[in-house]
């Protein structure tokens, strides 16, 4: 991949101009109600729960927001969740399951919060069971990464029966300026390690890591053919029998 | 240390015929022992502190049979960074593995059941495709056989040098795992030092028991990506097994020398139903 395309790609699935996850949740979802809480310890801003309609059937959304401003940011940690908020999105997950309602996962985050009261916490243990149960919910799953899809903090929320990526977003292993760092010593060299890392929507479609790549959201109309799209790939999911759901959703990731 | 860290036939040397004169000095507590008194464990007989150890030695101390698995399993040809493959020739000198994880059937006394085992000198452990090929593939064998899984982590986290395809081992071993916890088998993890990264935040937090080592570290996150985060000092012990333990994540730390007997007892009473 060419190094300028590259950091274009990741300036633009960092930019301030995309419509935020809460955002795109209230318009996308009719009715939607949102549920707080981890039912342990605490609620975290970044991860967005709840409940609503989409094209007149119940659904539940999970969501990872960055803010729209700087006090919406700082109690988001700039989309970065905590373990609260991993375990706010397993708890209402597993409720999606309970009442046989489709799952949709939203991501924009450049990672879980790496703060001493996360590691406190157990935000490995909170970002584990994501991954665990997730492979084991009985209720069709998809993840869409709208932005940054950030590492671990990411994956937590991307192991869906399908995972889509909008046009300007990225996926990766760590940012490219932490790769950077690691590789070359110098953070500067983000653009060429954002080149080699072959996080770009194309790239991770061409080696099958997601599923579609869908056009950039921007206007209502863009959100109500989001839903349309959507609407159809869960009605396709839900024919499936749930044993059959879930053993397919474990084969997509066993080929890695 | 930086010829050792270069030419790893001085390391081997080293490690296999170290004389007993030898001083060592624990990275936990600072303080100097005799190599003879470290013993063939390897623990700091100042603090407990369990040393990094390769993972064919680990075999040695805690199994009474081993029958290793997929051991030509090794990185795909399709990484062809330069970089990258002088990196894997120097780990397997020194590890004597093909990938950082070491998995096979073993056997503690009468009970059988597969194991993993990381190596945290096998470019410090790090989640390849091809460790968490293996992985998967003993959990599979695992859930085919119907017996339990003990996994031995000691991960820096995922491989920088193979990208997104390390972060997807995390959803793939979870979905191995997934199936064996489904079937009703026990998973015991025993977290080693260092466990960090995607390894934390995947199987070694997935396990129905989680031991882990004096001491050993313990954390999703690396201490200067936090210390960046919140400009200021970490508290001492952070990310250690105790303080984790404290925190509700592990289930017991032990010394190195109960572990097997901790293992036997744990999954002998899993032979059973009330």
């Amino acid at each position: 991949m060419d190094k300028n395309t590259a950091y274009q790609t990741v300036k633009a699935a960092r930019s301030q101009d995309k419509i935020l996850t809460s955002d795109l949740i209230k318009k996308l979802v009719d009715g939607f109600f949102e549920l707080h809480g981890d039912r342990k310890a605490g609620d975290d801003p970044a991860v967005i729960a709840g409940i609503g309609y989409l094209a007149d059937h119940p659904i539940t959304v999970v969501g990872i927001s960055k803010g729209k401003d700087t006090d919406s940011n700082i109690k988001r940690h700039f989309g970065s969740p905590t373990p609260e908020g991993y375990r706010k999105a397993l708890r209402v997950m597993k409720q999606a399951e309970k009442f046989h309602r489709p799952i949709l996962a939203l991501v924009n985050t450049p990672g879980a919060y790496p703060d001493v009261n996360s590691e406190y916490h157990g935000q490995g243990e909170a970002i584990a069971q994501c991954l665990l149960q997730g492979m084991q919910l009985k209720t069709p799953y998809i993840s869409i990464i709208l932005g940054e899809g950030g590492s671990g903090g990411a994956i937590a929320l991307c192991c869906g029966d399908q995972v889509y990526m909008v046009k300007d977003s990225m996926y990766s292993v760590l940012s490219p300026e932490g790769y950077a760092s690691i590789m070359w010593k110098d953070a500067k060299k983000a653009p060429a390690a954002a080149a080699e890392m072959g996080l770009t929507p194309q790239e991770l479609l061409n080696d099958k890591i997601v599923d579609q790549v869908l056009p950039e959201i921007k206007s209502d109309q863009d959100i109500k053919k989001l839903a349309k799209f959507l609407n159809n790939k869960f009605t396709a999911l839900e024919k499936l029998p749930v044993e059959e759901l879930v053993s397919r959703r474990q084969q997509r990731y066993a080929r890695y | 240390m930086n010829q050792i860290k270069q030419d790893p036939d001085v390391f081997k040397k080293r490690m296999d015929n170290i004389p007993d004169h030898l001083l060592v000095k624990c990275p936990y507590c600072h303080e100097v022992s005799f190599r003879e008194d470290i013993g063939p464990e390897h623990v700091c007989p100042k603090c407990g502190f369990a040393f990094r150890i390769l993972a064919k030695r680990r075999v040695k101390l805690t199994f009474d049979d081993f029958e290793e698995m997929d051991a030509e399993l090794t990185i795909p040809d399709r990484y062809t960074n330069k970089k990258y493959r002088e990196k894997i020739a120097k780990a397997e000198k020194l590890t004597g593995l093909k990938e950082s994880v070491l998995t096979g059937k073993a056997k503690i006394k009468d009970l059988s059941f597969y194991t993993g085992i990381m190596d945290p000198y096998f470019i410090m452990g790090s989640l390849g495709s091809a460790t968490g090929e293996k992985i998967a593939r003993m959990f599979n064998k695992a859930t085919a056989d119907k017996l339990p899984v003990v996994m031995f982590t000691a991960s820096g986290g995922a491989r920088m040098q193979e990208g997104i395809d390390s972060l997807m081992q995390m959803a793939k071993i979870s979905s191995a795992v997934a199936k064996h916890d489904q079937a009703g088998l026990l998973y015991i993890v025993v977290l080693c030092d260092p466990t960090t990264g995607g390894v934390t935040a995947s199987f070694a937090m997935q396990g129905d028991i989680i031991l882990a080592e004096k001491h050993a570290l313990v954390g999703f996150a690396g201490r200067r990506v936090i210390e960046q985060t919140i400009h200021q000092k970490l508290p001492a012990n952070f990310q250690r097994a105790e303080t984790v333990e404290e925190h509700g994540f592990i289930d017991a730390v032990i010394a190195r020398k109960e572990v097997k007997p901790t293992l036997y007892k744990l999954i002998k009473l899993h032979q059973k139903e009330f």
